[in-house]
């Protein structure tokens, strides 16, 4: 346990350090953007017509003293949690983004499981199946996927399961205007998330199936496995048994690696779809022009990575012992 | 050379992989000779489908432009940004991971660190933010793409280094009294290029991927036309006109798919005995 703890103590604060300094980039873009900061934060977004927005903005960011010390008040201001006040939706930006993280959670949460397990299922076929047809089309459909854009993939399968075949909704979380049981409206929300999911799902199996295809390959030639052969185990016990819990710990690393890239897809296939997370949030933001909000989404977002980071060590460290946590 | 081409030309799919992106490229530069009026210009009747009306063969959109016309102009917008992000991320990239790699210590401390906060970052997200601070255009979408692609290449370059350094030949030079800068370009940098050419033939098909991603979402340059630009007209005709969503698409599904190809026959060539490597994402 002690261990456990030293390595969290330890991982805190490197990711105290990585999330300052993603503040201080945060700031710097503020300051390069042309133009008086203010005006670029309140500008477009509709404030800038609001002298006490715009003076309430000048305060925040401290504009009439040294630059040293706006970046202090800044970091500040970010310790404390306090993204300021988004215009256009009258209300506080924290709030704002609080609100639309469970869904984006839910939507990233089912289809890292699911790709998760499709990876490993069609990864392990494949490798049993080296070289063979089987393994040769399942390499198109990875190939396939890294090359077919997130969103236009979502868009097609709007156009064959919403549009031509009229099976799923094409938008939204829920049907709107319709009053429902808490069971009717968690049906309902699940036949929405079926596309948006299924999306996100189908372009980040091809990451795990890859990876888990060459890993259990690798651990097939380890000593051991021919040991658990020799003594006379079925296929199906070695595959399962032997080779596949140790062929798992790359998958698990690869999780922690796409954390940043599967919320940009998040982001991406909820603008597709309507789907009311930070996605579709910053879609308006980008829509308002709302800099204050995006910052505040993307300073936000960051902590999630590190945080999804930290869990995934913690899981590591817990699936191998072997592995002194670093 | 002609080992190389037999090494590259081992699987079928890398030539297929070179043949689709001469022609991706073939298009691009013969856009002005074969569609010499403006693109954005109305050419027929809105809402022809492909093949409905000769002179017309993928039809027109919305506002009846010629979708052909569109496709070919949009492979350039398309390539340009790809190989200009790329050629930035490198520079970047190569910079910060030599750097890194040979001086290590406090340096390399430095630089990883810096490294590391770039590669938390959401990249898809800061792109946006990095975009809509500075206006769209085609040299801020090559810049910001550029700034999310340098961190990988940076620690590859440095992994690199980090081997080579403490090789003989260049332990001999440094012995010998050749100067640092020399050291890095002339012995260490040839003998990393392989890794870092593959990377790069994947740079810009992720490259691609990211711009027509922006222009969907209306952060393209609006002054030219582009894929993504497309897909995003279209897609409010989906119900009626989805033809107008797929075509695009296809396009950049085609490219993305010869320039991951060309990476790996790449990488068959430069490494004839390793197993193809998995595309980076």
């Amino acid at each position: 346990m002690a261990r456990i703890a030293r390595f969290l103590g330890r991982r805190l604060v490197q990711a105290a350090g990585v999330i300052l300094g993603i503040a201080v980039i945060n700031f710097l873009l503020v300051h390069l953007a042309p133009g008086d900061a203010v005006e670029v934060l309140a500008g477009e977004a509709g404030g800038a017509g609001d002298p006490g927005y715009v003076e309430r903005l000048r305060a925040r960011f401290g504009l009439d003293r040294p630059l040293h010390e706006q970046l202090a008040l800044y970091l500040w201001n970010v310790v404390r949690l306090d993204f300021g006040y988004s215009f256009r939706h009258g209300t506080d930006v924290l709030d704002l983004i609080l609100g639309r993280v469970p869904a984006t959670l839910l939507l990233m949460v089912t289809s890292i499981a699911a790709a998760f397990l499709l990876g490993l299922v069609l990864g392990v076929t494949a490798a049993r199946r080296v070289n063979t047809v089987t393994d040769n089309v399942i390499a198109l459909v990875a190939l396939l996927s890294y090359a077919i854009p997130l969103f236009w993939l979502g868009l097609m399968l709007v156009v064959l399961f919403s549009v031509m075949l009229g099976w799923l909704p094409s938008g939204g979380i829920s049907t709107v205007g319709v009053d429902q049981s808490p069971l009717a409206y968690a049906a309902d929300v699940a036949r929405h998330a079926v596309l948006p999911t299924v999306t996100l799902t189908l372009f980040y199996m091809a990451v795990y199936t890859r990876l888990m295809r060459a890993s259990m390959l690798e651990v097939t030639g380890h000593d051991f496995v021919r040991t658990a052969r020799a003594k006379g185990l079925s296929e199906r016990a070695v595959i399962w048994r032997h080779v596949l819990k140790n062929a798992l710990l790359p998958m698990v690393t690869m999780i922690g690696m796409q954390v940043g890239s599967l919320l940009g897809g998040a982001v991406m296939v909820e603008m597709v779809f309507g789907w009311p997370g930070l996605g579709r949030l910053a879609f308006e933001a980008i829509l308002a022009r709302d800099l204050n909000l995006l910052l505040g989404i993307l300073l936000l977002s960051s902590i999630l990575v590190v945080a999804a980071n930290i869990l995934v060590d913690l899981a590591y460290a817990w699936l191998d012992p072997r592995i002194e946590v670093r | 050379m002609g080992g190389f081409w037999r090494r590259y030309s081992r699987r079928w799919a890398s030539v297929l992989g070179l043949a689709l992106l001469a022609l991706v490229v073939a298009g691009a530069a013969a856009a002005p000779l074969v569609f010499p009026a403006d693109p954005w210009d109305m050419a027929g009747a809105p809402y022809l489908w492909p093949g409905q009306e000769t002179g017309f063969p993928l039809g027109t959109d919305t506002l009846g432009r010629d979708v052909a016309a569109g496709l070919f102009h949009g492979a350039r917008v398309s390539l340009l940004v790809g190989i200009a992000a790329t050629a930035a991320a490198l520079g970047v990239g190569i910079l910060v991971g030599a750097v890194a790699g040979y001086y290590g210590g406090i340096v390399d401390d430095a630089l990883m660190r810096l490294t590391e906060i770039f590669q938390t970052i959401p990249n898809f997200i800061f792109i946006i933010v990095l975009v809509v601070i500075f206006k769209p255009s085609i040299a801020t979408i090559v810049l910001s793409i550029s700034a999310v692609s340098w961190p990988a290449l940076a620690r590859l370059v440095r992994a690199e280094f980090l081997s080579l350094r403490r090789r003989e030949f260049v332990q001999s030079c440094i012995l010998v009294g050749m100067g640092d800068a020399r050291v890095i370009l002339t012995e260490i940098l040839p003998n990393c290029l392989a890794p870092v050419i593959v990377t790069a033939s994947i740079m810009v098909a992720t490259a691609i991927l990211i711009e027509a991603g922006l222009s969907f979402l209306g952060l393209g340059d609006p002054n030219v036309i582009s894929w993504g630009s497309m897909i995003g007209a279209g897609r409010t005709s989906l119900r009626n006109a989805w033809y107008l969503t797929a075509i695009p698409g296809l396009a950049i599904v085609v490219t993305v798919l010869a320039l991951n190809l060309v990476g790996e026959g790449l990488n068959d060539a430069f490494n004839p005995r390793l197993r193809p490597r998995a595309a980076t994402r």
